[in-house]
C-alpha cells in the first residue's frame, strides 16, 4: 500500500494506482475527457490536472497518468488547478464548440467566454477512438498520422482498412461527434445552455443592506448550500 | 517493385527489436520514398500493425510517401534563417522550379523541401543540396544553385573552384614523398599509398587536390570498409592519433613538407578530411 495525502486527507491506495483513481476512491471529483474506464490512460486532454508537491516545487500533472507515490501531497482543486482547468476548457471550446461533452464540461466549470480565435475542428485528438479500436475492439484499424498541426486520426493511406469491421466503436466513444443541442445560437462558442444557471441577482452579495421583496427567492435557494 | 528487395532489407534488421526506423530508413535510401507495398510488407514481416508503421512514416520528416526527385534541395526556414529572409529564398525556388515546397518537379529531377533548423544558424539562410551546404543564400544565388543541383553537385569543378588546390604529402616515418609523378589524377600527380583490407593488399592513388575525392585503386574497396594505409617506401603504417568526427573510424595522417598534417578518414566512402596547418611556415 502507498500512503499519500490528497487535499490534506491521508489515504492509502494500492501500488500502481494513479492519482485519479486514488482521488476518485476518496470521492474527490476530477473532471476527465480523454479518460474512460477500460481504456489505458493517455493524458491528452489535460483536464484532469492536479497540483503535486509544495511551495516553488509544486507542479501540475495529469492525474490519469501520474502514479501514486509514497508521501505525495496532492491538491485536486487549488486555485492554480481551477485556473488551468478553465483555460484548458476555453481552449477546447475554441477548437471544438459543437461538442456537447465539451459544452457540458464548460458549463459545469463556469466557463462563460472563449477569448481565442474560433475554430470548428472535427477532432480534438483525444485518442479515445484509437484506443477503443486497439484495446476494446482488438483491431488497430485507425491511428495517429503526421505530427504537429498536421496530426490527424485515420486509416493508413486514407483508404478503407481491411482490418476495420465497421463496429462503430470509434464513433460511439468520440466526444467531438456528440453534437450539442442547438437550443441557443449554434455559432456561439459557449452555448450558455441549461446547465449554466446562475442567480439573477448576483449584486446582492455586494450590498449587505439590500432589500429584497422576493420570498422565497429562487436565486437565494440556488446559491444556498 | 521488387518484393525480394524489401524482404532482404527487412531481414537485415529483423534480429533486434525496434528496428522499424532502420528498416524504413533503408527502404527510403533505396527507393527515395516509402512505397505503400513496402509498408504493407514491413507490417506483415515485423508484426507491427500497419497503423503504427504509417504513423511513424508520417511522423518523421525524413520519410516521404511520395517519390522524391534525384536531387534534394532543403531550404532552412528556422528562426535564424527566417529573420534573414529565407522565405524569399523559398519563394524564388518555388517560382523558378514551378513547384511548391514539399513537391517534386514533373521531370523527377528536383525535390524542394523546407526544414526547420540545420544547426548552422550563423551562416543563414542555409540551403542544402544533396548534402552540400550553401550559406548566406539570397534570391540572386537561387538560379545558380538550381543549375548546380541539376548538373550533379558531386562533380567537383577543379578549374574554377578556388577552394581546391594541389598539396604535396610525405610519409611521416621515412619522410619520402608519396607523390607519384607517373600517375595523374585530375590532371595532377597522384598520391600513392599501399592499402590493406581483409586479406588484400594493393595500391591506391588519391587525387592530390585538396577537396577532390577522385581515387584510382588496384582492388575495388567495398564502401564502408575501414582500410589500413601504408607507406609504399618504408611500409610503415600511416596511422593517426584522432578518430573521424563523422564516422568514428581512425584517421590516417601524412606530413606536408613545410609544416602541417593532412588527415584523411580511413573508411572508404567517408569524405572526412582535414588539413592541420598548425606550425606551418606559410
Amino acid at each position: 500500500m502507498i500512503n499519500l495525502i490528497i487535499n490534506g486527507l491521508p489515504v492509502s491506495v494500492e501500488e500502481g494506482a494513479t492519482l485519479l483513481e486514488a482521488a476518485r476512491f476518496l470521492g474527490f471529483p476530477i473532471p476527465t475527457l480523454c479518460y474512460i474506464d477500460g481504456l489505458s490512460p493517455y493524458g491528452a486532454c489535460r483536464l484532469c490536472v492536479v497540483e503535486i508537491g509544495e511551495g516553488p516545487k509544486a507542479k501540475l500533472v495529469t492525474a490519469c497518468t501520474y502514479p501514486a507515490e509514497e508521501g505525495l501531497k496532492v491538491r485536486t482543486a487549488s486555485s492554480r488547478v481551477i485556473k488551468a482547468r478553465k483555460m484548458i476548457l476555453e481552449l477546447l471550446l475554441a477548437s471544438c464548440p459543437q461538442s456537447k461533452t465539451i459544452q457540458d464540461l464548460a458549463a459545469a466549470h463556469g466557463v462563460r467566454r472563449q477569448r481565442f480565435r474560433q475554430e470548428y475542428e472535427d477532432c480534438i485528438l483525444c485518442g479515445l477512438c484509437v484506443r477503443m479500436c486497439e484495446e476494446q475492439m482488438m483491431a488497430k484499424a485507425i491511428g495517429f498520422r503526421g505530427r504537429g498541426q498536421n496530426r490527424s486520426v485515420g486509416t493508413p493511406f486514407d483508404i478503407q482498412s481491411d482490418i476495420c469491421r465497421l463496429c462503430g466503436g470509434c464513433m460511439y466513444i468520440c466526444p467531438a461527434c456528440q453534437l450539442r443541442c442547438t437550443y441557443t445560437e449554434p455559432e456561439k462558442a459557449v452555448c450558455g445552455g441549461c446547465e449554466n444557471l446562475s442567480p439573477p441577482c448576483l449584486e446582492k452579495e455586494q450590498f449587505d443592506d439590500m432589500m429584497c421583496y422576493m420570498d422565497p427567492c429562487v436565486a437565494c435557494e440556488i446559491t444556498k448550500d | 517493385m521488387k518484393e525480394e528487395n524489401f524482404l532482404s532489407i527487412i531481414g537485415k534488421h529483423q534480429a533486434h527489436l525496434g528496428g522499424l526506423i532502420s528498416i524504413l530508413e533503408d527502404i527510403q535510401t533505396e527507393y527515395s520514398y516509402l512505397p505503400e507495398q513496402a509498408l504493407r510488407l514491413v507490417a506483415q514481416e515485423t508484426g507491427f500493425s500497419l497503423v503504427d508503421i504509417y504513423g511513424v512514416a508520417t511522423f518523421y520528416k525524413l520519410f516521404s510517401l511520395k517519390p522524391r526527385g534525384k536531387h534534394l534541395i532543403s531550404v532552412c526556414s528556422g528562426t535564424a534563417c527566417h529573420v534573414r529572409a529565407s522565405s524569399g529564398v523559398v519563394e524564388e525556388f518555388e517560382q523558378r522550379l514551378q513547384i511548391n515546397a514539399g513537391e517534386t518537379t514533373p521531370d523527377g529531377e528536383i525535390t524542394l523541401v523546407t526544414v526547420n533548423c540545420l544547426g548552422a544558424c550563423a551562416l543563414g539562410p542555409i540551403v542544402v543540396v544533396d548534402g552540400y551546404y550553401f550559406s548566406n543564400v539570397n534570391r540572386q544565388m537561387v538560379g545558380e544553385i538550381i543549375d548546380n543541383a541539376r548538373a550533379g553537385i558531386d562533380r567537383v569543378d577543379v578549374d574554377t573552384d578556388e577552394r581546391i588546390f594541389p598539396i604535396e604529402v610525405s610519409c611521416p616515418h621515412c619522410n619520402r614523398s608519396l607523390i607519384d609523378k607517373n600517375f595523374y589524377i585530375d590532371g595532377y600527380p597522384s598520391i600513392r599509398v599501399t592499402v590493406s583490407f581483409g586479406r588484400r593488399h594493393g595500391w591506391v592513388r588519391l587525387s592530390c587536390l585538396y577537396g577532390s575525392y577522385s581515387v584510382e585503386q588496384e582492388y575495388e574497396v567495398p564502401i564502408d570498409t575501414i582500410v589500413d594505409f601504408f607507406c609504399p617506401h618504408c611500409h610503415a603504417e600511416l596511422s593517426g592519433v584522432s578518430d573521424c568526427t563523422s564516422c568514428g573510424a581512425p584517421m590516417i595522417s601524412a606530413f606536408i613538407p613545410g609544416g602541417g598534417v593532412l588527415h584523411i578518414c580511413s573508411r572508404r566512402g567517408c569524405k572526412a578530411h582535414m588539413l592541420d596547418l598548425h606550425g606551418a611556415s606559410l
